[in-house]
């Protein structure tokens, strides 16, 4: 490894390097949560059995293995994917620019993120481990080293690594809005722009916001911790008898900063992941996105929207009720822009000459999830129903469908569609088909039963169910299924890792447009001059030819199908 | 080619002279080229002397943006803070906010930060002289940067100053025995007024920056960039601080 390659393929601020170094890191931090959620599903299934080179998992160390499955996978794997490995992979080429406006800037970023991963991981190895707050951190849990196992150096590093991810993520985020906003080539008009780079574009804005929040927050709690202060230490604080420093801090103020930063967060991670769908399924179904300017027009709502919703996650948090009632309006309204362009995907789907290929499968796995997790959504936004849901399994099989699965299978979309661009080479498509059927069954198989433990009252957080008390039980074989099938999903990734490795030395080369696309990305011109909208598919002027890349020089001639 | 924006009156008169061609100066909003004209149909990097200017600035006011984010949430705590007591055994609502009395000294603090945004201002206008620009553009000597220099070191000494003034403003506070972490009024009061110090700091190290860019940069379009997007840093944290000092102050 000489140094020219370091400096070439590593230390460098070429975009495209920086998203292969973000997908390695998401990767790594995937496969590190996914670990720590099998370790999770094995505890809850079999509690007393002893892990090799560990023994058996105390429950302060189920609580710790939530904790960081949540931190790593919504930070490290969920927001860094979409929003920033993506991006610096076609952000700049979607729009005609060859370079971001700020490449080091940029860089700087990826480094900060790294750093953030390895101060979270750290917590692992310091003495008595990682934190057990959840991956909310409430106070008052988070405020004393004595609340617990983790809570001390632990839940320090904690609040290092997220105040660190906000500062990288804004950074990385001021790059892609000014890319944007000033970098389109010639003609790359706002209503030329891709799906996908509206998203980026709102999804950028709400990082910027969201994630000043967090780390405004995350200060406020490392003063409290340290300096005395009490921002969210309530009065009367009792820790193992011993009553603790007095203060009559608010930790309603942390919910209600946690959920501001937490709910755009959603749809930072959500969006990118939208604007490729709508792309993707143009592409394979041949025909134009039907109602772009709605597609836009829902996108910069959900972004507004995104930002007054967040009061959803605290209906039985003693926030005023009238309060609630406000909250869940909002977040029922925010139904209707993402119903808005869920309907315009299956109008695209009706109808459409399907090319059936992985790229398309994943996006139809992305909006499967994004359908039956999204249905749940407006009954967890009563507060009434919420009320008895809330902290369930219900909870968990909602926002793991919605966010944590629709939001991998774009993700797993986008490197189908994209793998040729880094290596002039398609992925397997049976590797890549089987690895989608599998990953889908048991991805149902997972996520679904939970919503029946939910409405049977299985709460979240809790390290077992058997033991004493047996009242959930007879909800231990729901448990065991939904075990193997966790299994089952992690294993169908192997397929995929496989296919990765495999692929990148073995499958045939393609020419440079592999899925005859319109959008910028794919263009063999380095400085395209854009005379046309997105997605033009549809019978053109050229025989064999039914699309209108953006790079055409011709005027427009297609007549929409 | 830099961009400038005011123009003289011996500028206007010179327009015209009839001999040579003009200097090719970005005449808003066409850019110089004609009527019709249109920056944005060129390539990227050939859109016109602002162009990198007006990124610089872009990425400078969306940081900020998300900046103000960050006080406005820990003004939030302000708001909260004092309405989260608890309910004591005899049913009487027991808060522990009690109010503070700023230290006079933030009254001259903030008429120091007021007075060096005016100063900042100052020196940025400097560099966007058409007719010093110009000059600098040929090469023919430094007048602007000659002209903002004096009121670039102005800013940083009012800086300091206010930063003196504010550790003096500490200094009081703690030795009438209040702390960080006395009570919930003084936690925010230092809170505040450290983070934003904080921001000061980082100000004044932008500030020595541009001071040296000034002269060290070789191009023009730099050292505005240099200068512009401290000045607006600065005069932000100038903004910030008179919400934080009429919300010390006024909204106890």
């Amino acid at each position: 490894m000489t140094v020219s390659f370091l400096r070439r393929r590593v230390f460098t601020t070429d975009h495209r390097q920086l998203a292969i170094l973000y997908l390695f890191l998401g990767l790594a931090a995937v496969i590190a949560g996914t670990l720590l959620s099998l370790l999770m599903r094995l505890h809850r299934t079999w509690p007393a059995l002893a892990l090799p080179f560990y023994g058996v998992l105390k429950p302060e160390d189920y609580l710790a293995l939530v904790t960081m499955h949540g931190t790593l996978m919504v930070f490290f794997v969920l927001t860094i994917v979409p929003q920033s490995a993506f991006p610096n992979l076609v952000l700049p080429a979607q729009i005609g620019a060859t370079r971001m406006a700020f490449p080091k800037l940029n860089a700087a970023a990826f480094w900060i993120t790294l750093a953030s991963f390895l101060t979270l991981l750290s917590a692992f190895f310091v003495p008595q481990g990682a934190p057990i707050a959840g991956w909310t951190s409430y106070p008052p849990f988070t405020e004393f080293a004595a609340a617990g196992p983790g809570q001390g150096a632990g839940m320090d590093l904690w609040i290092i690594a997220i105040a660190l991810f906000c500062v990288a993520a804004e950074a990385a985020s001021v790059n892609f809005l000014v890319t944007i906003l000033r970098l389109r080539c010639s003609g790359m008009t706002f209503r030329r722009l891709p799906l996908t780079v509206w998203s980026w574009l709102v999804s950028s804005g709400l990082t910027v916001i969201a994630f000043s929040a967090l780390l405004a927050a995350a200060a406020m709690l490392l003063t409290d911790r340290h300096f005395g202060t009490s921002f969210f230490l309530p009065s009367g604080e009792v820790l193992n008898g011993i009553v603790q420093r007095p203060g009559s801090g608010s930790p309603m103020l942390w919910l209600h900063l946690f959920w501001f930063f937490g709910h755009p967060e959603v749809y930072i991670s959500i969006l990118p992941g939208m604007g490729l769908a709508s792309s993707l399924l143009a592409n394979f179904t041949r025909r134009s996105v039907p109602a772009y300017g709605l597609m836009v027009v829902c996108t910069l709502l959900i972004g507004v929207l995104g930002l007054g919703v967040w009061g959803h996650h605290m209906f039985v948090s003693g926030m005023n009720p009238y309060a609630g009632t406000a909250f869940g309006l909002t977040t029922i309204a925010i139904a209707v822009p993402s119903s808005a362009e869920v309907l315009t995907w299956l109008a695209m789907l009706f109808r459409g000459r399907l090319q059936v290929a992985s790229p398309l499968l994943f996006t139809l796995g992305f909006l499967s999830f994004f359908i039956a997790g999204g249905l749940t959504g407006p009954i967890l936004a009563q507060p009434a129903l919420d009320a008895y849901l809330h902290n369930t399994f219900f909870v968990v099989a909602h926002f793991h469908l919605v966010m944590a699965m629709a939001g991998v299978f774009s993700v797993f979309a986008g490197i189908y569609y994209w793998y040729p661009l880094l290596t002039g080479r398609l992925l397997n498509e049976m590797l890549g088909q089987i690895h989608f059927w599998i990953s889908l069954v048991a991805a149902y198989g997972t996520f679904f039963p939970m919503h029946l433990a939910g409405l049977a009252g299985e709460p979240r957080h809790y390290a077992q169910l058997a033991g004493p008390v047996t009242t959930f039980a007879n909800l231990l074989p729901v448990e065991r299924g939904i075990t193997w099938s966790a299994f089952l999903l992690a294993a169908a990734q192997i397929v995929f890792l496989m296919n990765i490795l495999w692929s990148v030395r073995r499958c045939s080369h393609v020419d440079a447009n592999p899925w005859r696309a319109t959008t910028l990305e794919w263009s063999p011109i380095l400085h395209p001059i854009v005379r046309n909208g997105p997605y033009v598919y549809g019978p053109t002027a050229a025989p064999q030819q039914d699309f209108l890349p953006q790079w055409a020089t011709s005027e427009p001639r297609v007549r929409s199908s | 080619m830099p961009a400038t924006f005011t123009r003289h009156q011996v500028e206007t008169e010179r327009r015209d002279t009839g001999y040579g061609g003009k200097p090719p100066v970005d005449r808003r909003p066409t850019g110089g080229g004609g009527g019709d004209e249109n920056w944005d149909s060129r390539p990227s990097g050939r859109r016109g002397p602002r162009e990198q200017l007006v990124r610089f600035r872009l990425a400078m006011f969306s940081g900020l943006a998300g900046d103000f984010v960050f006080f406005a949430v820990l003004v939030s705590a302000f708001f909260v803070r004092p309405s989260s007591g608890h309910i004591s055994a005899a049913d009487t609502f027991i808060s522990d906010w009690h109010p503070l009395q700023a230290p006079p000294i933030l009254w001259i603090n903030t008429a120091i930060l007021l007075l060096s945004t005016l100063t900042m201002e100052t020196a940025r206008r400097q560099l966007f002289h058409e007719i010093d620009v110009m000059e600098e553009w040929l090469g023919l000597g430094r007048p602007a940067v000659r002209r903002a220099a004096p009121w670039l070191i102005a800013t940083i000494v009012l800086g300091l100053l206010f930063l003196a003034g504010q550790w003096i403003a500490w200094e009081q506070l703690s030795r009438e025995g209040f702390f960080f972490s006395s009570n919930p009024n003084s936690h925010f009061f230092y809170l505040v007024t450290g983070t934003h110090a904080f921001h000061l700091i980082v100000g004044i190290g932008a500030l020595l920056f541009a001071l040296v860019a000034m002269f060290r940069f070789r191009k023009v379009e730099l050292r505005q960039i240099a200068v512009d997007c401290t000045a607006w840093y600065w005069h932000a944290m100038g903004l910030f601080w008179i919400f934080l000092f009429a919300l010390i102050v006024f909204f106890q």
